[in-house]
């Protein structure tokens, strides 16, 4: 019997959000460990246990898996959230590529300062609703389906609603151009195991805070300044 | 007979030269067309070829592709360059997006201002010295393998030579340290397809140059 995969990272969002997301999308649980301390940090770096001395990083099936892009790729593959072949599977990279490039702008925005905090949030709403949230409003009216990809449930579906979600806490009413995307995000909502992941209680985290941007500075030495997009 | 595949960018390296790279390596011939104006870009645009209007685009298998990742894994899937199982192509993805961190250090140096780029380059040798290339040293070190993953040539191997050379340019003796890597470096540049890409002549781009610079500011400006 296979241990659970073991999630090592602060006890917030971050990069391993999404991988929190999939792992529960795929209805795989997972134990998660969570970094307080410098001290923590320096002896998971001694262990050789960080590739590139960087977190994310998760135990699973025998691997010390790092590189976010590489762990989400794995587990989509794993629990056929992949497409069914090559070109399914080039669609959905490439949808994952926007709405990660989207995700990326939210990323940085708790370690901005307030004046940098209202200018980036403007921009986060004007790129999602602009180029992002427009690209697979169109996908489902062409198509039809439920899903994003092959009529299939897939981690194109999953990062695109974690998106969806990321977006709508910075501006919530940002879906009301896009009559498609409030239906995909009804619907897979109320799927079985993401509905699970959105009820209070699971390991999804919370929007982060003050305390989050405290420790990731503390363990991580890292006590300059982001700036905005 | 199907087409070659076509790349859409300017006329320099920036986020496609890895794709050319790959190309190259698996034998793939292609044809390249090089932005120059801002009003080509928005044609693009306007026409409807950028799904999320950026550029790189490779248009291969009748497919309008973007996102120079998704390119790659289609590309390193389609000419077996990803490993034969789950667990190679997880290795493989590992490494690639490790040296994919580096050379984004690379990507933004012509772009930095002239009294920033000297502690750019220190930057970039503590990164190459100190965080990527002992992995791979160690990798190689290990199972002793010509390949670093599954004793087969990989996207990996294309992407370390890459940025091998690519941090050379900046840190001449930054392989001192590092006997594996050098021999890496000799094999690789020997494998036929990579020794030609290396040949003057080929796609292969020179590194940017103020004028690359100059052509994306205008291109790309908001």
């Amino acid at each position: 019997m296979s241990a659970k995969p073991k999630l090592y990272y602060f006890d917030g969002r971050g990069k391993m959000e999404s991988i929190r997301w999939l792992l529960a999308a795929a209805g795989v649980e997972f134990d998660e460990e969570f970094l307080e301390t410098r001290d923590q940090y320096e002896k998971l770096l001694q262990s050789g246990s960080l590739l590139f001395q960087q977190v994310p990083m998760v135990e699973m099936d025998g691997m010390r898996m790092v590189q976010t892009r590489a762990i989400l790729s794995y587990i989509a593959a794993k629990y056929n959230l992949y497409g069914k072949d090559l070109k399914e599977r080039a669609l959905i990279d490439m949808y994952v590529g926007g709405t990660d490039d989207l995700m990326g702008f939210i990323l940085l925005f708790p370690f901005l300062s307030v004046e940098d905090k209202e200018k980036q949030r403007a921009f986060i709403v004007q790129k999602a609703t602009s180029r992002y949230f427009p690209v697979y409003e169109k996908v489902l009216k062409d198509h039809g389906q439920d899903f994003l990809v092959g009529n299939n449930f897939s981690w194109a579906d999953v990062h695109l609603l974690e998106s969806i979600l990321m977006v709508e806490e910075k501006k919530s009413d940002v879906l009301s151009g896009f009559p498609q995307l409030q239906a995909f995000k009804a619907r897979i909502s109320s799927i079985p195991t993401i509905k699970k992941f959105l009820e209070p209680g699971s390991q999804r985290k919370p929007v982060p805070d003050d305390k989050y941007v405290e420790t990731v500075r503390r363990v991580l030495c890292m006590y300059y300044d982001f700036k905005a997009n | 007979m199907s087409q070659k595949p076509r790349l859409t960018y300017l006329n320099g390296r920036g986020r496609m030269e890895s794709i050319r790279w790959l190309l190259a390596a698996a034998g793939v011939e292609f044809e390249e067309v090089y932005l120059e104006t801002k009003e080509q870009y928005d044609k693009l645009i306007k026409d409807g070829f950028l799904l999320f209007q950026q550029v790189p685009l490779v248009e291969i298998d009748g497919m309008k592709m973007v996102q120079t990742r998704a390119i790659m894994s289609y590309i390193a899937g389609k000419y077996n360059l990803h490993g034969k199982d789950l667990k190679e192509r997880a290795l493989i993805d590992m490494y690639v997006e490790g040296i994919t961190d580096l050379m984004q250090m690379i990507l933004m140096f012509p772009f930095s201002p002239p009294d920033a780029k000297e502690k750019n380059i220190e930057s970039i040798k503590e990164r190459a010295t100190n965080r990527y290339f002992p992995v791979f040293e160690k990798v190689l070190k290990q199972h002793g393998q010509d390949f670093l993953v599954g004793n087969k040539f990989s996207w990996a191997d294309v992407q370390l030579m890459e940025a091998i050379l690519a941090v050379e340019e900046k840190v001449p003796a930054v392989l001192s340290g590092f006997p594996q890597l050098q021999m890496f470096k000799t094999k690789m540049s020997n494998v036929p397809t990579i020794k030609k890409f290396l040949q003057p002549g080929s796609p292969r781009k020179p590194p940017p140059d103020a004028h690359y610079v100059e052509t994306v500011l205008k291109i790309f400006k908001k």
